[in-house]
């Protein structure tokens, strides 16, 4: 909450919804919703479990595209170039190459930490070794991992610790220079030093790109983001700068999920 | 508060029987293990025990014989070899990419759960129909004759349930976010199988595809079915020659014997010196068997050391 000169929605907008739908087969899991994500900023997402938080931040990615029976209506449009992300003549891989996603729960692949890191080049079909060596240490830098890796970057990455395992995918994600990080709850599997490195990292990372992430952590959402969006039985109840929606929520339902009285 | 000494008596006594009846259950366990593995270790031994006098370095190198004595299995071990390369080598192939097709890319509807079906059921089928099936087709409809291709073919339909169901096993035990994450860093469908899926899936994989071999090596009924010869003295051409192109496909034309009809053949022989020579063959095929579930334990544990979920 260092910002706290903040207009009441995002100055310079890099995505946004519009009137965005999603249904599981017959489930209509988000309802009508509207945000924008501002430039370099930080948006965080809260709202009980089921409020379709996290189905709307893998929404981003086309990630509902990997199972079948899931549907998207309206918009979800990536700036500048007005991108619609769920249109279905849109390629999937086109959206996960511009807007990369960090999961719940650290998922590195089962190879070294340097195959992990430069797995995206390697999609890509980047073959040449000295730019992929620059991009792993460019990456675990940015990462604040790589004092920590750089004399066994081809050591597995299993061997690293939770936190550092995390702070890998970050790398991973981060190598492909995206447009949009997207956090999925990224620290629920952590202990809180290594949530503490990971908020530090996250506050960093927004000089260089527009982050989003979930959370069911409210003193998180309230230490690393500049926006905040509830969301409550897939409806966007409330969406404002963060500090606002902590100290004097508009919506009574907002109120009580932030003060605690349910959720 | 504390219980009154009668109290506490009793309860010993409680545990007490309880803890007998854990044990009577127990020891019936060992019990029924030792009957099983007694009963394969009298068998190997017995046959170890009749066959000893044979076990010397010409058995191998001997085509089969009329005297006793002089009769080696060379043409069931090169024949079991080379039928062993073509199962292998029709198998394999066919039976992963079934798995991975039916795995991560088959769409879920009555006709792939009807495969799915009809492939567990093959699974069971008896291994003489595979013969019935060969003789048919391999033999009179194609015209492939009883030869080392013909066998290797039939075996390999034999295996190829096996092989498919243990790709899939491998493939489901890779946990989800796994696949998630390869395509969240934009790779197709094709990088993500072969980044990601087949080789954390290969220690699964090799798994089922040596414990299908080790069951085709032994496999007697189709291969008498197809009609392989028992009394070979030749080997089939070598696969490889010293004229170019130095690789010969001749021996895939060749009529041949393997270890399982070698023995048939000698113990149905009344002189009993044949009956070494089948406890001999017998004990050699049991150890190639045994030896081929071992490597598949040494790689599974080899290629798993690296892959945590």
């Amino acid at each position: 909450m260092n910002t706290s000169k903040l207009p009441p929605t995002p100055a310079k907008v890099k995505a946004e919804t519009k009137n965005f739908n999603f249904h599981y087969g017959d489930f209509h899991a988000l309802k009508n919703i509207n945000l924008q994500l501002g430039e370099n900023q930080v948006t965080a997402l809260i709202g009980p479990s089921g409020c379709g938080k996290s189905t709307l931040l893998r929404s981003f990615n086309r990630m509902h595209d990997l199972y079948a029976g899931n549907r998207y209506e309206g918009e979800l449009i990536l700036h500048p170039d007005d991108t619609n992300l769920v249109d279905p003549r849109v390629d999937p891989i086109e959206v996960r190459m511009r807007l990369s996603m960090v999961f719940q729960k650290p998922n590195p692949f089962p190879k070294s930490i340097y195959e992990n890191v430069i797995y995206g080049q390697r999609v890509r079909g980047v073959t040449k070794r000295s730019v992929l060596d620059d991009k792993v240490e460019e990456a675990l830098t940015n990462a604040a991992l790589w004092n920590e890796v750089k004399h066994r970057l081809h050591d597995m990455a299993f061997a690293l610790s939770g936190g550092q395992q995390q702070r890998l995918c970050i790398a991973r994600a981060l190598a492909t220079d995206p447009e949009v990080l997207l956090f999925d709850e990224p620290t629920s599997a952590l202990d809180p030093i290594a949530t503490a490195s990971i908020e530090e990292l996250i506050h960093e990372l927004k000089k260089k790109v527009t982050i989003l992430i979930v959370t069911h952590n409210m003193q998180q959402a309230a230490r690393v983001s500049d926006y905040t969006a509830y969301m409550y039985l897939g409806e966007l109840i409330e969406f404002g700068v963060t500090d606002e929606i902590f100290i004097k929520p508009k919506d009574k339902r907002t109120e009580d999920y932030i003060t605690g009285r349910f959720g | 508060m504390s219980l009154p000494a009668e109290e506490i008596a009793a309860i010993r006594a409680n545990i007490a029987s309880r803890k007998t009846r854990d044990l009577i259950f127990t020891g019936l366990g060992i019990l029924c293990l030792a009957i099983a593995m007694m009963t394969i270790a009298a068998l190997f031994v017995d046959m170890l025990v009749t066959g000893w006098e044979r076990l010397r370095p010409e058995f191998f190198t001997e085509f089969p014989s009329r005297r006793a004595a002089q009769a080696g299995i060379l043409s069931a071990w090169v024949g079991s070899v080379l039928v062993m390369i073509v199962t292998a080598s029709v198998a394999v192939p066919l039976g992963v990419a079934a798995g991975i097709w039916l795995e991560e890319y088959a769409p879920k509807h009555w006709f792939t759960d009807l495969i799915e079906i009809n492939i567990n059921n093959l699974a069971g089928v008896p291994s003489i129909i595979y013969g019935l099936l060969a003789l048919g087709l391999f033999v009179y409809t194609f015209g492939l004759g009883q030869s080392v291709r013909t066998a290797g073919l039939t075996l390999a339909l034999l295996i190829l349930p096996v092989v498919i169901v243990a790709t899939r096993e491998a493939i489901r035990s890779i946990p989800q976010m796994i696949r998630e994450a390869a395509y969240a860093m934009g790779a197709t469908k094709w990088q993500t199988v072969k980044d990601h899926i087949l080789p954390y899936s290969m220690p699964g994989i090799l798994t089922g595809i040596i414990i299908g071999l080790s069951r085709a090596i032994g496999e007697t009924a189709p291969i008498i079915t197809i009609g392989a010869l028992t009394f070979i003295a030749f080997l089939p051409p070598a696969p490889i020659t010293d004229v170019a192109p130095y690789v010969n496909f001749e021996w895939l034309k060749a009529p041949f014997t393997v270890m399982p009809i070698q023995i048939f053949n000698w113990t149905s022989r009344p002189d009993p010196a044949f009956h070494q020579n089948a406890a001999a063959a017998g004990a050699i095929l049991v150890a190639m068997t045994l030896s081929m579930n071992a490597l598949a334990i040494w790689l599974r544990y080899r290629l798993r050391k690296n892959i945590k979920w």
